[in-house]
């Protein structure tokens, strides 16, 4: 049995690995109630890592493909369209086995590129972990999920101000530049707003499909399941791992909104757009 | 399946695949597609209806009503799906046991959580534990269908809440100045009208518990994703069919039924769209007009 203090010490950085905790997990009838809160805490650190930087990679992709998709060009448009397809017509779900599958065939040795006369060995086998592989899954689905809403978000910008770009003389990198984009993304924040509170609630797919943990380092679901079926008792560690991400909901919509404020700071109070709480959850 | 099926051994090329494609776990792995496509066609009702009532209570006057029905869409949107898969099975499970321990088993003084361990008294396991295996597997599907319509039901409400009240406020009014009760506006004017607006949500979700349904997987259900692991992984020379690992393939398998599905649902959504605004005071009643005229 651990103390509360105790808890906190070598729990709250588990989920990066045993050097930063405790050996072994409470087992057992060792459980306590401050192990699951604190234990579950850690492995919120895995949901930010996750949600973070698919989101802030995604970004970029998401706004090239929107780009792509509402190109006349049809080389641009088809591949834009097809990457959209596969990964907004498909499970997330199905996507971590199917990557994982794909990158374990990768030889065990690591690829050797022979650029005539050295041989360039490159190790394939820190892609099949999950900080690795199902980051760059994340990050490809909400490429393609974000670049729809920015897609619409560029159909809907409104025919008058790309007129009157015209009319100023603006070519065409300028109008892009102050009209185009600043309104495109004013119009797809709030929608965009979701598709990041439901990244984040993704994250927790991660540990429960392909990708193997390691250590026992995983993230809050992962311990609040393992909770859960050491205390046969789902009506702790669920209600305090669903706690945890109604208050990391919070925090996004708070940050979400700061540049939505910014985003929207030249319009009138009553035309600006309201960020609401509408996420659509599962994919 | 086959007679010459009989030693595998022996067979090369596509007489091995088609005798290889038809062994019994392949079968299991079949009619494991029918077990997500009746998921489907049972979840979707059941969330259609449970939503239709969340959307009731939430717009109900008497405000306990009104309360639950609000707490109910807020808390199912608020937290990650996956938590209400893992935790609605389990819970229920032992709400279950629990309710069957203390009707049948009065005498019984021990606690049912002992420590670390779950237990009620022989009676009170549910399925009985000498239950057949399928009555095992039809009360986990049954749990897991319950989930579903648990979660996607507060998705229904919150979706059908907006339509009903993106419904013209002036046409209820005028219901109600003609003499109709709140109960009589709401079934003659509110309800023919409130798809259109509803439609495109219920599109969507549809699409979302689509692509929800090998989340079945982490239930232990039997589904999809159980069976392409189970039969792509690498079979050695003890099996009757030994090949190296395939679950690539497998799961190739997999995502092409997804996308075939919500591909399909996408036109089929597409066309009822089309149907359900004909002569509609909307944009896309609007358009159609013009189109025609």
């Amino acid at each position: 049995m651990n103390t509360c203090t105790e808890s906190f010490q070598t729990l709250i950085l588990r989920s990066l690995g045993r050097e930063y905790g405790a050996q072994q997990l409470p087992r057992g009838l060792d459980i306590t109630f401050c192990d699951q809160v604190f234990l579950i805490a850690s492995g919120l650190v895995w949901n930010i890592y996750f949600a973070a930087l698919a989101l802030l990679a995604g970004f970029g992709l998401a706004v090239l493909l929107a780009l792509a998709k509402g190109s006349p060009l049809g080389w641009l448009r088809k591949p834009a369209e097809a990457f959209i397809f596969l990964f907004r017509g498909s499970p997330l779900f199905v996507q971590f086995f199917f990557v994982y599958e794909t990158l374990v065939l990768l030889p065990r040795e690591g690829l050797t590129l022979s650029l005539g006369l050295i041989d360039l060995t490159l190790d394939t086998q820190w892609t099949t972990r999950a900080w690795a592989g199902a980051l760059f899954v994340l990050f490809l689905n909400t490429s393609a999920y974000s670049a729809e809403i920015f897609f619409g978000a560029l159909k809907a910008v409104p025919k008058g101000d790309i007129e009157a770009a015209d009319a100023y003389g603006l070519s065409g990198g300028q109008k892009f530049r102050r009209i185009t984009w600043p309104t495109m993304l004013r119009l797809a924040w709030p929608s965009y707003t979701n598709e990041a509170i439901f990244l984040l609630h993704a994250t927790t797919l991660v540990f429960f499909s392909a990708f193997p943990t390691r250590q026992q380092m995983g993230d809050a679901l992962y311990y609040a399941r393992y909770f859960a079926d050491q205390t046969f008792n789902p009506f702790i560690a669920y209600p305090i791992v669903a706690a945890y991400f109604v208050l990391l909901t919070l925090v996004v919509i708070g940050l979400f909104g700061i540049i939505n404020r910014r985003l929207n700071r030249h319009l009138p109070r009553a035309a600006r757009a309201r960020l609401r709480f509408r996420p659509q959850y599962i994919r | 399946m086959f007679a010459y099926c009989a030693d595998p051994s022996t067979l090369t090329g596509w007489w091995w695949f088609s005798c290889y494609l038809t062994s019994a776990t392949h079968i299991d792995f079949y009619q494991s597609f029918g077990v997500v496509l009746l998921l489907l066609a049972l979840a979707a009702p059941s969330a259609l209806a449970l939503g239709m009532a969340g959307a009731m209570a939430a717009r109900a006057r008497f405000w306990p009503l009104a309360l639950v029905g609000r707490g109910y869409v807020n808390m199912v949107r608020g937290i990650p799906d996956i938590i209400f898969f893992l935790f609605v099975p389990i819970a229920l499970d032992q709400a279950i046991e629990v309710i069957f321990h203390y009707s049948l088993c009065p005498g019984w003084t021990e606690d049912i959580w002992q420590g670390n361990d779950f237990r009620v008294c022989e009676e009170a396991r549910t399925p009985a534990p000498g239950a057949p295996v399928w009555v095992r597997q039809t009360y986990g599907f049954i749990l897991a269908l319950i989930a579903f319509a648990l979660v996607f039901g507060a998705f229904v409400a919150n979706t059908l809440k907006g339509a009903m009240d993106a419904v013209p406020h002036a046409q209820v009014e005028t219901a109600e100045a003609y003499g109709m009760t709140r109960a009589q506006a709401f079934r003659r004017v509110v309800l023919p009208q409130m798809w259109i607006y509803a439609l495109p949500g219920l599109s969507n979700l549809w699409m979302i518990l689509t692509k929800a349904t090998p989340l079945l997987f982490l239930l232990g259900i039997q589904d999809i994703v159980y069976w392409a692991r189970e039969l792509g992984g690498q079979k050695t020379g003890h099996f009757t069919y030994p090949h190296p690992d395939w679950r690539l393939w497998y799961f190739l398998v997999v995502l092409a039924f997804y996308l075939t599905m919500t591909w399909g649902s996408q036109k089929f959504f597409d066309r009822l769209m089309l149907r359900v605004n004909r002569g509609q005071a909307t944009a896309g009643g609007e358009a159609q007009r013009r189109a025609a005229a």
